[in-house]
């Protein structure tokens, strides 16, 4: 598909990590887009006519025509642009499936889990949903090992699907590790993991992509006082 | 049980739960494409070894096994299928890159909005979550309403002349519809405020794909009393796959 006559916007925040998926898959297929900052406390006409459904970013405009969530953007890009740059997703329709599964996995149980140790409603749900992320971090171990098959990234020679799907939270994880002084991907239980986010991380479309870690702590900071106040003021 | 083998799919085995929506969904699939295959009914309470060996990570169904190799997530083995036997029979998924993701979107909308609210309809402890799961089961349906308008174009399915992905994800909820209705008197799609959805429930309702897949009501009324007699609270994951 010829790159010129192309209109590709994004429209994003700097901050969320489902928009810097698309933004990682954009760069690596090497197709240029136009970046529209969102305000997500005062929602563009835009925003709410592009995804009225959810409301939310990132949402892709391709000439004219939005495409909503995350995963299925990236979908789209893998196919919608087959013929430009890598494929995102492998060729072999088990392979797919496989990549398709830990994505899923991503999604519905670290993400989810991440969700519960976060935002769960008692320090009990909290604690859970910690160990849960733990335990689903141990899984995604297994799941490198089954999709890289010895070669460094989820897709093997090159980044892929799952690599993108998985990326686009490495800014946050970055931000937890240094305010809270651990290490999300621990090298001693989960060293295939640990090499991987090094290596993801320094690929220059990844670089590009991926939030100031500086004004991320910034805004994570920022957030927790607003949370601990609002929860102050309803006590 | 061995299944009519109209095409030649080497070995196929699936690992399900009769009225589960995500196994239902699969075995649609298989039916369109015509394929042939082992079934395998499980036993969610007592787990057997080959469910547990095939989707350690999970340990639920549906569990495609092709030739030996296991495919775990329903929207993944619908598209692994779609895939492998794309000469045989009709698509599940369209051609053109725009309109499949418009089917991902809202088959992802169904599972992650619709989905948890109707069950959450069943599982509700008090009668005001019953209330407020009902409101977000109509809530959803309304959004899928406006997107059957859009995505069918005047056309009888969501995916057009046919059935499609998007036709099984939701087609294969709409047995618990009926149960909801039998058991807690919910209208999930009601013709007077969903009728596009509401013609559309007739007729797939009346496909060869619904009507050699999909259980009695009674199966899942059935299914639904015995979970709760043995399991209060349960999450959807253990209630249905």
């Amino acid at each position: 598909m010829a790159e010129g006559g192309e209109e590709v916007r994004l429209i994003g925040s700097w901050a969320s990590p489902y928009v810097v998926r698309v933004q990682i898959a954009l760069r690596l297929k090497g197709i240029s887009y136009e970046f529209v900052e969102e305000d997500l406390k005062n929602k563009s006409e835009l925003l709410l006519k592009s995804n009225p459904v959810h409301k939310k970013v990132p949402v892709l405009i391709h000439n004219g025509k939005p495409v909503c969530e995350s995963s299925v953007i990236v979908q789209y890009i893998d196919e919608a642009f087959a013929g430009t740059g890598p494929a995102l997703l492998p060729a072999d329709p088990y392979e797919r499936a496989v990549a398709r599964f830990w994505a899923a996995f991503i999604e519905d149980t670290l993400l989810k889990a991440s969700s519960q140790a976060s935002s769960g409603k008692t320090e009990e749900e909290k604690t859970e949903g910690k160990e849960k992320v733990a335990a689903a971090i141990v899984t995604l171990e297994g799941g490198l090992r089954e999709c890289s098959k010895g070669k460094p990234f989820f897709g093997g020679e090159s980044a892929g699907y799952v690599d993108v799907i998985l990326g686009g939270l490495l800014g946050w994880v970055r931000a937890i590790d240094t305010m809270q002084g651990v290490k999300t991907f621990d090298p001693s239980t989960t060293p295939l993991l640990a090499a991987w986010a090094e290596r993801f991380g320094q690929l220059e479309q990844v670089e590009a992509a991926m939030p100031d870690g500086k004004r991320l702590i910034e805004y994570a900071y920022a957030r927790a006082m607003q949370a601990a106040a609002a929860a102050a003021s309803t006590n | 049980m061995e299944n009519k083998t109209m095409a030649r799919a080497g070995s196929l085995k699936l690992l399900g739960l009769t009225v589960s929506p995500f196994v239902v969904r699969v075995r649609m699939a298989l039916q369109l494409k015509g394929l042939g295959y082992e079934y395998i009914e499980q036993d969610l309470f007592i787990k057997g070894d080959l469910l547990l060996m095939s989707n350690p990570v999970h340990k639920k169904v549906p569990v495609l096994i092709h030739d030996g190799k296991p495919i775990c997530e329903s929207l993944a083995i619908m598209q692994y299928i779609d895939e492998v036997w794309a000469a045989t029979g009709p698509s599940i998924l369209p051609a053109d890159p725009y309109e499949r993701a418009d089917a991902r979107f809202w088959a992802a909308y169904a599972d992650s909005k619709l989905l948890p609210a109707w069950v959450g309809i069943m599982w509700a402890a008090t009668e005001e979550e019953r209330v407020e799961k009902v409101e977000d089961t109509l809530k959803a349906i309304g959004h899928l309403e406006e997107a059957f308008g859009k995505c069918s174009n005047g056309k009888p399915f969501f995916a057009g002349d046919s059935v499609g992905y998007l036709d099984l994800v939701l087609g294969s909820q709409l047995l618990w519809f009926e149960a909801l209705q039998k058991m807690f008197g919910v209208v999930v799609i009601e013709e007077g405020k969903a009728p596009l959805l509401a013609a559309w429930v007739k007729r797939f309702g009346e496909t060869d794909t619904a009507k050699e897949v999909v259980p009695d009501v009674d199966t899942a009324v059935e299914y639904l009393k015995k979970l709760q007699s043995h399991r209060a609270g349960a999450t959807v994951a253990q209630l249905l796959s």
